[in-house]
């Protein structure tokens, strides 16, 4: 006889557990930070006024967010299928190769909008073509998706180096990077949007993709809650059998859903590549590909979620650089630390509180886990 | 009479909202055989649960041998002389008889000196009970009959003078159950004390000394099982006056709707599960195929509902011959009108952490009257859904709750609306009433003859003896993968019991 199944309320669930994992990353920091006899409370304070003290900062922090947006988004459409994509990394990297084709080719012809229309396109289709061949080898042989994808990342690297060192490369140039994209290849600060608000973004490169970001967000919460798409995705998902017993195709499921991770883990490069540093340049994914997987489960695979979990990374990102900055003792290295703490204590240990807050709240004894997040790959 | 083996005095337990178990009390004799019987949820297993330490009760008092005694853990309940059953066995598949029943009491770091003790315990235990099995036997190689003793044992073993049973006969031939109850009885006649859990008032009133009724947490009833009667028992089950039998007209088949010639299937070991099996079903008629569990039913249901491949033989489904390519597409199927209920509805049927509503489409999702453009038209697929949970009477009558807070009849009524209202030609339909509470069985069987008397041909597959014979029209004994007798609606139990055993029947008539 099955045991009541009892629920968290809504509210614990989505806002005060994820609250509690956070507070508890950041007082381990905080240990940790007391340990090499630095003050935790001034590091606190450098951090939160470097993300959110001023308009660049936000503006900064905004731009961080929106990489960590596009590949939660990847890392969770795969989730609900299943599917753990770890390739992130490496299609964004592809991504940001469909990008630059299209600017290189438009930025001297058409504005920006229309190179953007273009620049879109072509990330996805890179990206997704990154993403194929890993899906159809699941789906076809059962090579499992994590090593495949984890692979490709190398693979995808080592592709991207060769390409920029031997043959997009600007010639007469020492270093490996596409010449400057045109204003027709560039896309636009949100410099204007934040003057709304009365706050100046000064240097940050809080751009358009930002809102791409946002759009792509409510898309994707269309494609799972309210398609017949989403629908079959999620009973992949959650009940491999179940899907088998409704007649859903597992083989192409599996390619589909891993085209569309893949494409918009590649939309991600639109961010940096075409709204930052207006080249094509070595490294640029920089680790955003991992810390989509931070924040799709920490948003809980949902398109909200991951709009807040991916602000609250990009604060310890922006936050993470103004303290190193500012408190020399406190090294690059002890900002990934404290990176990592977040991501080990909202992600892998999420439901670590859950038991206790759940007797605490008198909800009962039987814990309940969250259906998309208790099945991986 | 002297103080009873074990008492319970006002035992409560809550989840959350749910009050599992309200205020019993339960005294069990010394040296009887006490059956509990109760719908689903009614809270049999939560009572045992808290009886062997898997749960704490929030009130209440357990007594053994007169004594008040605080059981934290499976442990203490051993400690106390109490062992328990389960329903599923608890036993490492490649181990040994011997290697199983020493398993948590293996008496040392090194286990020569432990072994050749427990060989020579396990000896005599077998002695005194008369429950011969082969200490050196493998137990996946054992047929379920010997694994249930191989847990007697164990709860023996661990000296156990009191043994709870939690539905010990859903996986038994009926040669093998009676074989239980004369173990049973034997321990009985040593002095040991038996709980037996089970939705089987047959057995209820074949074995036990006295009964108690569970109904909604509460323990409504403790009687002499001389002085009571089935239809008494399940009176009290569902709190109102039962149909045991089912009323049904003699039946009128019409056509051939569903044929199968010469099915075979193996399954991943490359064991053949159904060997060369033909049969038709028509129109108007229900077809029952009884057997012992894991003798092909599953996976001959799977093979004709598309799950399952099959490596020969046809499927002809309302006069079409099926391509192989339709055969492996459930989707095509159902297009084509059948209607599969799958025997494990947790795992296929249904898709727990989904919403009613959600399950309420699974399979027909394609369907364009739950779709509008590229999207889940949501107002169709819930209004749909409300319109099957009033016809079927589902509750709690609320289609966006999700379905793994359904209690098990529910689950299996989403199912079946699911399933009979897309009013299909053929439905195949596998272990409808497993897990399910005697109210909704009820209502379930009449379902099934109204499909059939709607000129459907219904293709019923359970392990339930009394379940086939009374719903089917014809009935198909399978045993090793093969059909191994038809017999019609009359049949004894003895004589299917036999065929389910193996036993060949040389049909001279035939």
């Amino acid at each position: 006889m099955s045991a009541p199944y009892v629920k968290l309320p809504a509210w614990a669930d989505y806002g005060l557990l994820p609250l509690i994992n956070v507070v508890v990353a950041l007082l381990i920091s905080g240990l940790v930070v007391l340990f090499i006899g630095q003050n935790p409370l001034e590091a606190v304070q450098y951090m939160v006024e470097g993300a959110l003290g001023s308009g660049e900062g936000i503006a900064f922090t905004l731009y961080y967010a929106t990489n960590f947006i596009f590949t939660g988004l990847a890392v969770a459409v795969a989730f609900h299928g299943g599917l753990f994509n770890i390739g992130g990394e490496g299609q964004v990297y592809l991504g940001g190769l469909g990008v630059a084709a299209a600017a290189l080719t438009l930025d001297h012809y058409t504005p920006w909008y229309v190179t953007m229309l273009f620049a879109v396109a072509a990330s996805f289709a890179f990206g997704a073509a990154w993403a194929l061949i890993p899906g159809w080898l699941q789906a076809r042989r059962g090579s499992h998706i994590v090593i495949t994808t984890i692979m490709f990342n190398f693979i995808a690297a080592a592709l991207m180096v060769y390409l920029l060192v031997n043959v997009i490369k600007q010639p007469g140039t020492m270093s490996p990077q596409t010449r400057l994209f045109a204003e027709g290849g560039q896309l636009p600060k949100l410099g204007a949007l934040m003057s709304l608000v009365g706050l100046d973004i000064g240097a940050a490169p809080f751009n358009v993709a930002f809102l791409i970001a946002l759009v792509a967000s409510f898309l994707v919460w269309v494609l799972i809650w309210r398609t017949r798409f989403g629908y079959e995705l999620r009973t992949m998902g959650t009940s491999a059998t179940a899907a088998v017993y409704a007649g859903i195709r597992y083989e192409r499921m599996v390619v589909v859903t891993m085209l569309l991770s893949g494409g918009l883990a590649g939309m991600m490069a639109l961010n940096p590549v075409m709204g930052d540093l207006q080249k094509l340049q070595v490294g640029f994914p920089a680790g955003a590909g991992f810390v989509g997987i931070a924040t799709a489960l920490m948003g809980r695979s949902h398109p909200a979620g991951i709009v807040v979990a991916s602000i609250l990374f990009g604060i310890l990102y922006q936050g993470g650089a103004e303290l190193a900055f500012w408190m020399p003792d406190i090294t690059r290295e002890m900002i990934i630390l404290i990176q990592g703490l977040v991501i080990l204590f909202a992600g892998a240990l999420e439901h670590m509180f859950r038991p206790a807050l759940t007797r605490l709240l008198g909800a009962g004894g039987q814990s309940s886990k969250s259906p998309s997040m208790t099945q991986s790959a | 009479m002297a103080e009873p083996a074990i008492e319970l005095v006002g035992i409560s337990k809550s989840f959350g909202p749910v009050r599992a178990n309200h205020d019993i009390h339960l005294k069990v004799s010394r040296g009887t055989i006490h059956g509990i019987v109760g719908e689903n949820g009614a809270g049999k297993s939560t009572l045992m649960s808290i009886l062997y330490g898997f749960y704490q009760a929030d009130s209440g008092e357990i007594r053994v041998g007169g004594k008040p005694v605080v059981i934290h853990s499976p442990n203490d309940a051993i400690a106390q002389g109490i062992g328990m059953v389960h329903q599923h066995f608890m036993l490492v598949e490649n181990f040994t008889v011997l290697e199983n029943v020493m398993l948590g009491a293996e008496g040392g770091a090194l286990l020569k000196r432990g072994t050749a003790a427990a060989r020579a315990e396990l000896k005599r235990i077998e002695r005194e009970y008369g429950l011969e099995v082969d200490a050196d036997a493998v137990i996946e190689e054992l047929p379920v009959g010997l694994q249930q003793r191989v847990e007697i044992l164990k709860a023996l073993y661990r000296g156990a003078d009191i043994l709870i049973l939690d539905e010990p006969t859903g996986v038994l031939t009926p040669s093998e159950a009676d074989h239980l109850f004369r173990i049973l009885g034997k321990l009985k006649e040593e002095g040991k004390t038996v709980i037996l859990i089970t939705h089987k008032l047959r057995e209820i009133m074949a074995i036990t000394d006295s009964v108690s009724v569970m109904r909604r947490g509460e323990m409504v009833a403790t009687l002499k099982t001389s002085e009571t009667s089935m239809p008494q028992l399940a009176e009290l089950m569902v709190g109102r006056s039962v149909l045991l039998r089912v009323d049904k007209a003699s039946a009128s088949p019409g056509k051939v709707l569903l044929s199968v010639r010469g099915l075979t299937v193996k399954d991943s070991r490359g064991v053949t599960m159904v060997d060369n099996v033909s049969f038709d079903v028509r129109a108007g008629e229900i077809v029952g195929v009884a057997g012992v569990a894991g003798n092909g039913q599953s996976e001959l249901l799977e093979a004709i509902g598309g799950i399952r491949k099959a490596i020969a033989g046809e499927i002809v489904l309302n006069g079409e011959t099926l391509d192989e390519a339709t055969r492996r597409d459930p989707a095509a199927l159902r297009r084509k009108g059948l209607a599969h209920v799958p025997e494990d509805r947790h795992h296929m049927g249904l898709v727990l952490p989904f919403e009613e509503n959600e399950n309420a489409i699974l399979g027909y999702q394609n369907d364009p009257k739950y779709l509008s453009g590229p999207l889940l038209d949501l107002d169709a697929i819930r209004a749909d859904a409300r319109e099957k949970i009033r016809k079927y009477d589902i509750r709690p009558d609320n289609c966006r709750l999700r379905t793994a807070n359904f209690s098990g009849g529910n689950q299996q009524k989403i199912v079946l609306s699911r399933e009979m209202e897309q009013d299909p030609d053929v439905l195949i339909v596998g272990q409808p009433t497993r897990g399910v509470d005697v109210g909704a069985i009820e209502f379930i069987h009449r379902r099934l003859v109204a499909m059939r008397d709607a000129g459907k041909a219904v293709l019923l597959v359970s392990v339930e003896l009394d379940e086939i014979r009374s719903l089917s029209d014809r009935i198909l004994v399978m045993f090793a993968g093969r059909i191994v007798g038809e017999r019609g609606a009359g049949a004894t139990e003895q004589e299917l019991g036999l065929l389910m055993a193996g036993v060949e029947q040389r049909e001279a008539a035939e």
